[in-house]
């Protein structure tokens, strides 16, 4: 099903790009011409506060403008001349991974939604995959759709998951990254029932790491309201968004207005079934670009890996970066370390876990996960009892007494252990050896326990 | 890598034919090294671990909710005290909690965004802290104007801190940086006083040896390496590949002899140093999504592991089997903690809350 409609998506979608793209393209130029004058860590605090998106999202303009329609890229770069970069002061620091593309397979986002993409063909596949059809309901047709269930069904027979909960929390993170959608909802998450869900386009996979524009998100809004349809209409905070973007452009409203309507026509011109499936899938899209309030934006990178595809925004001093871009030096550092593993003495591997299986049967019974305490957890009961007994030196458990035999390190970590200790010493005239160590502990400024 | 991978187009052939034989070498040091290794690989650690019984039932339960950030929790630290948890966030702040009673007891706003490592100093009574101001800066805690007005930069990189910890004493800080590398600050003074250069990418996390001398630590980096390296000499000891993608949290076994690992590649790893090489992976097909942040139970059998999944699985370290997973965060999960006494178990994630289970 993807492959046509991928199509017709992408050629309508590629004509609005190539009007739009005014503003979308002097901002590409923009983030590589602030790529290489190597961004601040005061820039990247503001690029962190701005992908923050605590400001609801719509504001959320970061810096990514790698679009996949490099046909347009000349085009652009015209329009960029006419049009100086006005929108560099909104620029994030461009995670270069995205206008990279290609180069940057290995980037951990990308590697999940592989991960996902190649899930999802599963669920496509002929005969073994999730089943896909059109419903028909009053008056009309639901096309190429699938239910929760199914989708729970089938995700429990084909992946090592241990229940249904996991199966759904699955299904829900599918969801959420925008590659399954439910076809009347701005939530992007799965119910195990009967609601119908869709499979979105490739064409708006994440992975084709394209960071929309807010003016691509007015047009978009715009030909809601133009399409006068009940499942078309605008949430609320959609409504609240077309408002905000409209005080923004105010000044090429008009621009955005005639986008939108062209938009419309072409769209109007489809097949009817074929729309509302590209209606949904262009409204799922959107749903994870510039999510619902109280949704997680699944598209926020780690700012430290963000920071870290940026190569040139590392920082002048970052001796890593060198090291990576010479291959010489760090093939020759990946030899020595070898050589240095191959000199290395070491003991077989069932000597290194008979240790590991001994130090868990010595220490087993201390540990609160595995063996209930002799006292209630205080995180348990809410009762400080342990604690409190800890510090009284009256009654030392038999338990606790047991782990000073384990090492010296054991006894001196326990204050109980140390009093007892530093008694016993006393008795044979060497406490001295003790209070060394002490100070010496106090000199590395550990307070004594 | 393959020969092919020289690029031909190099200007100078004498160069490319350089390349080409450096490749050479590391590749044959690599197949000898597996071979030698094999060698001793005579059995695997869940085969010895077949004698245990297995963990049939942890009992691990949701007991507080820490809410009051802003933004994304990055990291979170407990008190030695065992009940008190300072966290860091990307909304600039610093909030030391009683976690029993879930009060905020401080709050401190940086001047920066994104505070990606904070920690305790092993007194109590200072909090060290740093991200993406480059830097790493002490807090005594005290009253919060006192706070801000008494807090000292010690050290600064070159690119974000992304860990810092306390090598067992209030007087030193050891930092690890996106500038690749880590290093050790004289608190007072805030001398440099050494610096551990040999990533070739971010390091993402540190953890102490937990040995009596504690002269020994472990980094974790996007290179794909986990090091040991000596703190005094500043050399690498022992480094340990496999992983496939970026090693974002490293972490001690108890016993001091082993480290933990958790990885982009949805894998965490357990490598012994005595034997020198990886002895259980933990990872199934089901899990995707990166691992951020690990620790272990005090007898070192269960690994805790805070995924981009919103998930925390709990690994059996020695049948290498999943024992359960904890959901309950609404969006990644950034850090998690084993409490110093090991009774709770503490994770700080996306959504803006800390929560404890026990």
């Amino acid at each position: 099903m993807p492959p046509p409609l991928a199509k017709t998506v992408n050629a309508a979608a590629s004509a609005s790009k190539a009007t739009t793209s005014s503003t979308t393209s002097s901002s590409t130029s923009a983030a590589a011409a602030s790529a290489s004058a190597s961004a601040s860590a005061t820039a990247a605090q503001q690029a962190g506060s701005k992908q923050s998106g605590s400001s609801g999202g719509l504001l959320t303009v970061s810096g990514n403008h790698h679009h996949h329609h490099h046909n347009s890229q000349s085009a652009s770069q015209s329009a960029a001349q006419r049009d100086p970069p006005q929108s560099a002061s909104t620029l994030a620091v461009p995670t270069v991974s995205q206008q990279r593309g290609s180069k940057n397979e290995d980037a951990p986002n990308i590697l999940v939604y592989k991960k996902m993409e190649a899930i999802i063909e599963k669920m496509q596949a002929e005969s073994t995959g999730v089943a896909v059809r059109t419903v028909k309901a009053f008056m009309s047709k639901v096309p190429s759709v699938f239910t929760g269930a199914d989708l729970v069904a089938w995700i429990l027979k084909n992946f090592d998951v241990e229940d249904v909960t996991e199966a759904l929390h699955f299904a829900h993170l599918l969801s959420s990254h925008g590659y399954i959608f439910p076809i009347d909802d701005h939530a992007l998450t799965v119910k195990n029932d009967g609601t119908f869900y869709r499979f979105q386009t490739p064409y708006f996979w994440p992975s084709n790491c394209w960071e929309p524009e807010n003016t691509d998100y007015a047009v978009y809004l715009c030909k809601r309201t133009m399409q006068n349809k009940t499942r078309l209409e605008l949430a609320d905070y959609e409504a609240e968004n077309l408002a905000k973007l409209q005080k923004m452009f105010s000044r090429k409203w008009e621009f955005i207005f005639m986008q939108a309507e062209s938009q419309s026509k072409v769209a109007k011109k489809r097949d009817k079934l074929e729309r509302k499936v590209l209606d949904s899938q262009e409204r799922a899209f959107w749903d994870v670009h510039r999510p619902m309030p109280g949704c997680v934006n699944t598209t926020e990178i780690d700012i430290k890996k963000a920071y870290r595809r940026g190569g040139s925004s590392h920082g002048t001093g970052s001796a890593g970066a060198s090291l990576a871009k010479n291959p010489v030096e760090q093939l020759t550092r990946i030899i020595a370390l070898r050589k240095q593993k191959l000199e290395r003495r070491t003991i077989k591997v069932s000597k290194a876990a008979e240790a590991l299986v001994a130090y868990y049967d010595q220490y087993n019974e201390f540990d609160y996960f595995i063996t209930s305490p002799e006292l209630p957890n205080p995180w348990q009961t809410d009762s400080t009892e342990m604690w409190d007994t800890e510090k009284n030196s009256k009654e030392v458990p038999v338990r606790r007494v047991k782990r000073w035999a384990f090492s010296l390190r054991e006894l001196l970590n326990d204050a109980i252990g140390r009093e007892q200790f530093t008694k016993f010493l006393e008795k044979e005239y060497s406490g001295e050896n003790l209070k060394f160590w002490e100070s010496v502990q106090e000199k590395k400024g550990l307070a004594p326990i | 890598m393959s020969e092919s991978a020289v690029p031909a187009s190099n200007a100078s052939g004498n160069a490319s034919e350089k390349m080409a034989s450096l490749v050479r070498e590391a590749e044959n040091l690599k197949g000898k090294l597996e071979e030698e290794r094999q060698k001793l690989n005579d059995v695997n650690l869940a085969n010895i671990a077949e004698r245990l019984e297995q963990i049939a039932y942890v009992n691990i339960k949701p007991r507080k909710v820490l809410k009051g950030h802003q933004a994304k929790v990055l990291c979170t630290d407990w008190s030695p005290d065992k009940r008190h948890i300072i966290s860091s966030s990307q909304d600039g702040r610093l909030i030391i909690w009683d976690a029993f009673t879930t009060n905020k007891e401080h709050a401190v706003t940086m001047p920066t965004t994104w505070i990606m490592a904070c920690a305790y100093a092993p007194s109590g009574n200072f909090v060290a802290c740093g991200g993406l101001d480059n830097k790493v800066t002490v807090y005594p805690i005290t009253s919060d104007e006192e706070m801000a007005a008494k807090k000292r930069t010690v050290g600064t990189h070159t690119s974000y801190m992304s860990c810092c910890i306390y090598p067992n004493s209030d007087q030193q800080i050891l930092t690890g940086s996106g500038d690749s590398t880590c290093a050790l600050w004289d608190v007072e003074s805030g001398q440099l006083l050494q610096s551990f250069h040999g990533h070739s990418g971010d390091v993402m996390a540190i953890d102490l040896a937990p040995n009596e001398t504690g002269n020994t630590f472990v980094s974790g980096s996007c290179d794909r390496m986990a090091f040991i390296w000596d703190m005094r000499s500043g050399h690498v000891v022992q480094s340990f590949e496999g992983h496939q993608s970026d090693v974002n949290s490293v972490k001690f076994h108890p016993c001091g002899d082993a480290i933990a690992t958790g990885s982009d590649d949805s894998s965490c790893r357990l490598y012994d140093m005595r034997a020198d090489r990886e002895v259980a992976v933990f990872a199934k097909e089901s899990i995707i999504f990166g691992v951020n942040s690990v620790d272990f139970s005090v007898s070192g059998r269960l690994l805790f592991a805070g995924y981009n999944d919103y998930t925390v699985n709990l690994w059996d370290t020695l049948k290498s089997e999943r024992v359960c997973l904890l959901y309950g965060h609404e969006n990644k999960v950034s850090c998690v903690q084993v409490s110093p006494d090991g009774t709770a178990l503490s994770t700080g994630s996306w959504d803006y809350t800390i929560r404890v289970w026990a």
